[in-house]
C-alpha cells in the first residue's frame, strides 16, 4: 500500500522525504511551541491567583483574549495583520523573512501563546486545589510572596496538574496542522500535497494518520511516565485524563458524588 | 502604520453576517448530531456491548489523536466514495464541501461529547439505578427517566464549554474554501485588500460571542453548585 511513498517526485526526492520533512516541521513547532506555552502559561496562571489587582486583571484579560479567538484567526492575526500594524520599517523586515521561517515564527508564536492561555487555567486550577494551609504555613514560616510560590505552591501545583496537561500536549501537536493555512508545509500539508501529486489519497492520508497516532501514543506515554515520576505520594492516582478533567470540573460544581479528591 | 478604515466593515457586514450565520448553523448541526451519536457511543461503552464497544473505543481514540484539519480532508475524500458504495452503483457521489463539513463536524464532535457523557454516566450514583430497579422500572425506562436526566444535568457545563470550542473550531472549514465567518472575511479581503480590518473584525466577533457564552456557562456552573449541593 505504501510503495508509492518511495517513488521519485518531480524534484528528485522521494514522497517519503516530503512526509518526513513535514514531520520535522510539525515536531519543531510542537516542541518549541510547548515550551513557550508552558513558560507563559505558568506565569499567567500564577497571575490569576495573586492578590495584586493589576497583575490579576492582566492575567484574566490574557486568558479571555487568547482562549476566545479561534486558533486559525489568531494564526492570521500574527501572520497577516501584525506586520501591517507595526511601524512600516519593522513590518517590512518581518515580511522579508525567507519562506519556511516566515510562516514558522508566526505559527510558533501563535501556538505558544494560544496554548499558554489554556495551560494558565490548568495552573490556576492546580494552585486553587491546594489547601489554604500551605500558604498560611509558608507565611507563618516568614516566607514572602515570591518564596512561597517558588518553594511551596508551585512545586505542588505543577505536580498535581501533570495528568491534565496531557491533553494540552496533545492539543499543541494537533493544532500544529493549522499552520498549513499560512503556508507552512507541515505533516498534514505534505500529505495533501502527496495526495494531489500521486492521486493516492488513501496512502498519503493513511501515512500521515499513522504518524499522528504514533505521536499521540508517545505523548500520552511520556506524560504518564512524568506523572509517575513526579507524583505526590498519598494523592489519588489518576488513570483517565478526560475523566480527571471532568471530575475536577464537576467537583467544582459540587454535583458529583464520590468525586476524586485531588489532595488529601 | 497604515491608516485603518473600519467603515469598510460596515459595507462588508451583510456578507460577514451570512458567514457568521453559516458558522452558527454548522455549530448547531454538529452539536445535535454530536450529542445524539455521542450519547449512543457512551451508552455502548457503558454497557460494554461486545465488538461494538471496542470499535467505538477505537474510533474515539483515533479521532482524538489526529488533527481536525486532517479529519476534514479524510471526510472530504471518503464521504463521496462511501455514499457511492451505499447507493449501489459504486461511483463516488460528490456532495460538496458544505454537506461534508456538516457530516465531519457531527462525527468528530460525537467522539468528544461521548467522552463527556461517559464520565457523566460514571458519576451518577449506583444507588439511582438500584432504586429504579426496586421500583420495577425496565432498564430502558431507568436510563430514559432517571439516569440520563442526571447525567445531562451534571455534564451540562462541560458540554456547553465543549460547544464553545466547537464554535471556534468551525472556523477550520476555511481549508475547504467554505464561506463561514473567516471564509467570508478572507474572500472580501482578497477583493478589497483590507485584510487588517477584516481579520481584526472577525477576531472581535469571535471574542465577543465566545466570552459572552463562557460567562453564561460560568453563571450556570455557579447555580448548579448551589442546587446540586444536596446529593
Amino acid at each position: 500500500m505504501f510503495e508509492v511513498l518511495f517513488e521519485q517526485t518531480a524534484d528528485g526526492q522521494r514522497y517519503i522525504d516530503w512526509l518526513l520533512s513535514g514531520l520535522g516541521w510539525t515536531l519543531a513547532l510542537a516542541f518549541f511551541g510547548w515550551w513557550i506555552a508552558f513558560g507563559v502559561g505558568v506565569v499567567v496562571g500564577i497571575g490569576r491567583t495573586v492578590q495584586n489587582r493589576i497583575f490579576a486583571a492582566l492575567a484574566r484579560l490574557y486568558v479571555e483574549i487568547f482562549r476566545n479567538i479561534p486558533v486559525l484567526v489568531q494564526m492570521f492575526l500574527w501572520y497577516f495583520v501584525l506586520p501591517e500594524v507595526l511601524p512600516s520599517s519593522f513590518g517590512n523586515a518581518i515580511k522579508q523573512i525567507p519562506p519556511p521561517w516566515g510562516s514558522f515564527f508566526p505559527a510558533l508564536l501563535c501556538l505558544g501563546l494560544y496554548t499558554a492561555a489554556r495551560i494558565a487555567e490548568q495552573v490556576r486550577a492546580g494552585i486553587e486545589a491546594l489547601p489554604r494551609g500551605q500558604t498560611e504555613a509558608a507565611n507563618a514560616l516568614g516566607l514572602g510572596g515570591y518564596l512561597t510560590y517558588r518553594h511551596v505552591i508551585l512545586p505542588q501545583a505543577l505536580r498535581v496538574i501533570v495528568p491534565s496537561l496531557t491533553s494540552e500536549v496533545m492539543g499543541v501537536y494537533k493544532n500544529t496542522s493549522v499552520a498549513l493555512t499560512i503556508g507552512l508545509m507541515e505533516l498534514t500539508a505534505q500529505a495533501r500535497q502527496i495526495s494531489e501529486a500521486t492521486f493516492q489519497t488513501f496512502t498519503a492520508f493513511g501515512a500521515a494518520t499513522l504518524i499522528y497516532l504514533a505521536l499521540a501514543l508517545i505523548a500520552y506515554q511520556s506524560m504518564m511516565l512524568i506523572d509517575k515520576a513526579v507524583h505526590i505520594p498519598g494523592t489519588t492516582p489518576v488513570k483517565d485524563m478526560t475523566g480527571q478533567e471532568l471530575t475536577e470540573e464537576v467537583q467544582q460544581a459540587g454535583t458529583l458524588p464520590d468525586a476524586v479528591e485531588i489532595v488529601k | 502604520m497604515n491608516n485603518l478604515d473600519f467603515s469598510i466593515i460596515l459595507q462588508a457586514w451583510p456578507y460577514l453576517w451570512s458567514g457568521l450565520l453559516f458558522s452558527l448553523a454548522l455549530t448547531a448541526a454538529a452539536f445535535l448530531i454530536g450529542m445524539v451519536l455521542g450519547t449512543c457511543f457512551a451508552l455502548v461503552q457503558h454497557f460494554t456491548i461486545p465488538v461494538v464497544s471496542q470499535i467505538v473505543r477505537g474510533y474515539i481514540a483515533l479521532i482524538r489523536s489526529i488533527p481536525l484539519i486532517l479529519v476534514l480532508f479524510w471526510f472530504f475524500f471518503l464521504v463521496p466514495i462511501v455514499l457511492g458504495h451505499l447507493s449501489g452503483n459504486g461511483r463516488p457521489i460528490p456532495i460538496g464541501a458544505t454537506y461534508t463539513a456538516f457530516i465531519t463536524f457531527g462525527l468528530f464532535e460525537a467522539a468528544y461529547y461521548s467522552e463527556i457523557i461517559r464520565v457523566g454516566l460514571r458519576a451518577v450514583n449506583k444507588g439511582q439505578f438500584e432504586a429504579s430497579q426496586a421500583l420495577a422500572l425496565s432498564t430502558f425506562d431507568a436510563y430514559r427517566n432517571v439516569i440520563m436526566p442526571q447525567v445531562i444535568r451534571v455534564a451540562s457545563p462541560i458540554i456547553l464549554s465543549q460547544t464553545i470550542i466547537l464554535f471556534q473550531d468551525t472556523s477550520l472549514v476555511y481549508v475547504l474554501s467554505l464561506t463561514d465567518l473567516v471564509g467570508a472575511a478572507s474572500k472580501l479581503a482578497q477583493l478589497n485588500g483590507r485584510l487588517v480590518e477584516m481579520y481584526l473584525a472577525v477576531a472581535a466577533v469571535y471574542l465577543v460571542i465566545s466570552s459572552a457564552a463562557s460567562q453564561f456557562v460560568g453563571l450556570l456552573r455557579k447555580r448548579y453548585a448551589f442546587t446540586g449541593a444536596h446529593r
